[in-house]
């Protein structure tokens, strides 16, 4: 793995060209430029993509934005495609019916409605049978493309339009599900969580140890939505960094199956920090509510400390 | 040189695929397609072919990958029934949609529920309005010939569409019967090394597959799509007269088996064809001109040729091996009286719904067939139009 340069690093040709369709202040495309910039020059890749947001807004036809060959398939099936795309290069390079020095990477993308959801079986059975590929799950915690659905990833007591709050609801009732832990239990080569920091180099280095490490490797990056999450658009740095310090949403890789912390906070901050800034936290502020906050405080400490406990720490 | 040996329907489409070696296998294991997997996978843990066998975790996978593999550039199949069939349906459409030439090896079973393992026709024609083209065998040999021909029709730049290759679950996929084998050598050529024009895996030449298309553009994809399957027709005519030349056995769109002088003809599609041969011979016998349609080709649907194929006999029974649910017969009634009224020949038809979920299908049951349609063109008898035989 070469060593960090974030001035080298931004300045690589983006693999993603401008012009799309998603929306201004977007936490995937942010994360799908920051995947690809671990592409080393010279490599070629099939990008694939679970329908959603992402798929609908850089592929309306005829235009793409991505400059590397790429394969939308349907909703559910992102891991069932790029296995079948993978499986396709090993036969053609076996057949010599490849150049001998064209490498090319398998890398694709789905929403947490595409990954979490509809597309898990398809997602787990990609990773067990051991593909090299990378799996990339932008997860902004609900179905957005369709309007903010709550999805298995959305977190308790969230505000969507499948779970109102309203005069006898205060939004979501269950927790989030653990993927990036599920993914790791099936004992695949290389799982991480990131998601963007000023530097840029959690992510970068854990993109590029996804994309080089044989075998199928899982990333889960979380990646902000202004209309679902309803914060300001030139806020989502702060959203992200708030997210890492309140420890909601914890940096570490699981690589051969040791668990490493990638950022420990240096003062764990309260997760009113992150909630604030979010609308779709709103009610969790109004009188009368404060148990909530400390119901969902006491869920962030124990997937925390069980976090810690898998890093030996 | 032909090859003499005994085969099931199974092993005869695994020897086929054996004999292409093609370069990408997606599967899932339902009964009655399950052996088909497993002889390719024994062909490749002995090393005898070396195509890449992913054991999916679903039908609907096992299509999605099929679809990956080839438009990765890689020649890709994959072999399913039934409940697998109808889980992967959303991957069908999108295998025609995006032209994708894939073979599906499908041993026909019906669809749940009650939950049933035998032989109909219903999984397959729920899959009728997908854009594949669909082909039937009555045989063994049938299935073996048809799958040969399968890629050379897919693979044509005029078609670019995906293909069925049918057999009935058990009645063809599990009985042993004699078979004429090809050579390896004239199968390969016949069928040729894949060369996709454009694909995934094309180095400096990037692909993008699989668009949001917008009322503007979405019509025009799905007209270009139903001309190359009308398109499709020409085609299989042309394979199949070059497979002819190759193994001394031709086909068509149909067959037609002492229908020349037929007063009273069965169109009947797969493997009860053989049972309706058999009556026809019994039936010619005792004097009555009786004859047989077999459909081989049900998409793309030769309408106007099985009018005119029918055009003059007194009455003609079309026999569906699934039911629609419509109140007026089954896939093959609807299409078959459509096509005759656009040709204008006003014949007598009855249709009958028979052998569903595997019930036996009796040279009986035809003598009762070909009896009623004498009775009703005769007679001037009513008879429903919408008739079950068989039924207890």
């Amino acid at each position: 793995m070469s060593s960090y340069n974030l001035k080298e690093v931004m300045n690589k040709p983006e693999r993603l060209a401008p012009g799309h369709r998603m929306c201004a202040g977007c936490g995937a495309t942010i994360g799908v430029r920051a995947v690809l910039r671990a592409l080393h020059e010279g490599d070629y890749a099939v990008i694939g993509n679970a329908t959603g947001c992402l798929e609908v807004s850089s592929f309306m036809y005829p235009y793409t934005a991505w400059e590397d060959s790429y394969i939308h398939n349907a909703f559910e099936n992102a891991g069932a495609t790029l296995s079948g795309v993978e499986a396709a290069y090993k036969a053609l390079k076996k057949r010599g019916r490849l150049p001998e020095d064209a490498n090319f990477k398998f890398i694709t993308f789905g929403g947490d409605g595409g990954t979490y959801d509809i597309g898990f079986q398809s997602l787990s059975g990609a990773m067990e049978r051991g593909h090299d590929m990378v799996y990339v799950c932008y997860d902004n915690g609900a179905y957005m493309n369709t309007g903010i659905q709550r999805s298995s990833a959305t977190p308790r007591f969230a505000d969507t339009t499948t779970t109102p709050v309203g005069k006898v609801s205060v939004g979501k009732m269950q927790s989030r599900k653990d993927l990036t832990s599920i993914i790791a239990d099936h004992d695949v080569a290389y799982v991480a969580q990131s998601t963007f920091t000023r530097d840029f180099k959690d992510i970068h280095l854990k993109s590029e140890k996804a994309i080089y490490t044989e075998g199928a490797s899982f990333l889960n990056l979380l990646t902000p939505c202004p209309r679902g999450w309803r914060y300001e658009m030139a806020d989502i740095m702060q959203v992200c960094q708030m997210a890492i310090d309140t420890c909601y949403w914890p940096m570490f890789e699981v690589d051969h199956g040791k668990w490493t912390l990638t950022y420990e906070p240096k003062k764990k901050l309260p997760i009113e920090e992150f909630l604030r800034l979010q609308g779709r936290f709103k009610h969790l502020f109004k009188p009368g509510n404060e148990d909530l906050i400390v119901q969902f405080q006491e869920e962030v400490d124990r997937r925390w400390e069980e976090l810690l406990y898998k890093c030996e720490r | 040189m032909a090859k003499k040996d005994r085969m099931s329907g199974n092993e005869a489409v695994a020897y086929a695929i054996k004999q292409i070696n093609p370069d990408v296998m997606p599967a899932f294991p339902i009964t009655p397609s399950t052996e088909i997997p497993q002889m390719v996978s024994t062909y490749i843990a002995n090393g005898e072919i070396d195509t890449e066998f992913i054991p999916v975790e679903s039908e609907h996978s096992s299509m999605s990958a099929t679809i990956g593999a080839e438009a990765a550039g890689a020649r890709s199949l994959t072999a399913t029934s039934s409940c697998g069939l109808a889980l992967m349906w959303e991957e069908l459409l999108l295998a025609a949609s995006n032209r994708m030439p894939v073979v599906l090896a499908l041993v026909n079973r019906t669809l749940s529920g009650p939950i049933n393992i035998n032989c109909d026709h219903s999984d397959a024609m729920g899959a009728r309005d997908t854009g594949w083209i669909q082909i039937y065998a009555e045989s063994n040999q049938e299935a073996y010939d048809n799958f040969i021909q399968a890629y050379p029709i897919a693979e044509d730049p005029r078609v670019h569409l995906p293909v069925m290759i049918c057999q009935d679950g058990f009645i063809t996929s599990h009985a042993v019967m004699n078979i004429e084998l090809l050579e390896d050598k004239e199968v390969k050529d016949f069928v040729g090394t894949y060369r996709p024009e454009e694909y995934l895996l094309n180095p400096g030449n990037p692909m993008a597959v699989g668009p949001y298309s917008v009322s503007n553009y979405a019509m025009e994809a799905r007209r270009n799509q139903e001309l190359a399957l009308e398109a499709s027709k020409d085609v299989i005519i042309e394979v199949a007269k070059k497979y002819k030349e190759l193994s001394g056995r031709g086909f068509e769109l149909f067959e037609e088996y002492r229908t020349e002088d037929a007063d009273y003809i069965m169109l009947i599609m797969g493997s009860a064809a053989g049972t309706a041969k058999q009556a026809v011979d019994d039936l010619r016998a005792q004097g009555k001109k009786v004859g047989v349609l077999k459909l081989r080709v049900f998409r793309p649907f030769p309408a106007e040729e099985i009018a005119k194929a029918l055009k003059n006999c007194k009455a003609a029974a079309i026999m569906d091996r699934t039911e629609s649910y419509n109140g007026h017969g089954g896939p093959l009634a609807s299409e078959v009286q459509a096509g005759l009224y656009r040709e204008k020949i006003m014949i007598e038809t009855i249709c009958y719904t028979y052998g569903l979920a595997g019930r036996d299908f009796t040279v009986d049951h035809v003598y009762e067939i070909f009896g009623e349609l004498e009775d009703c063109a005769e007679n001037g008898t009513k008879y429903e139009q919408h008739r079950y035989i068989g039924l207890r």
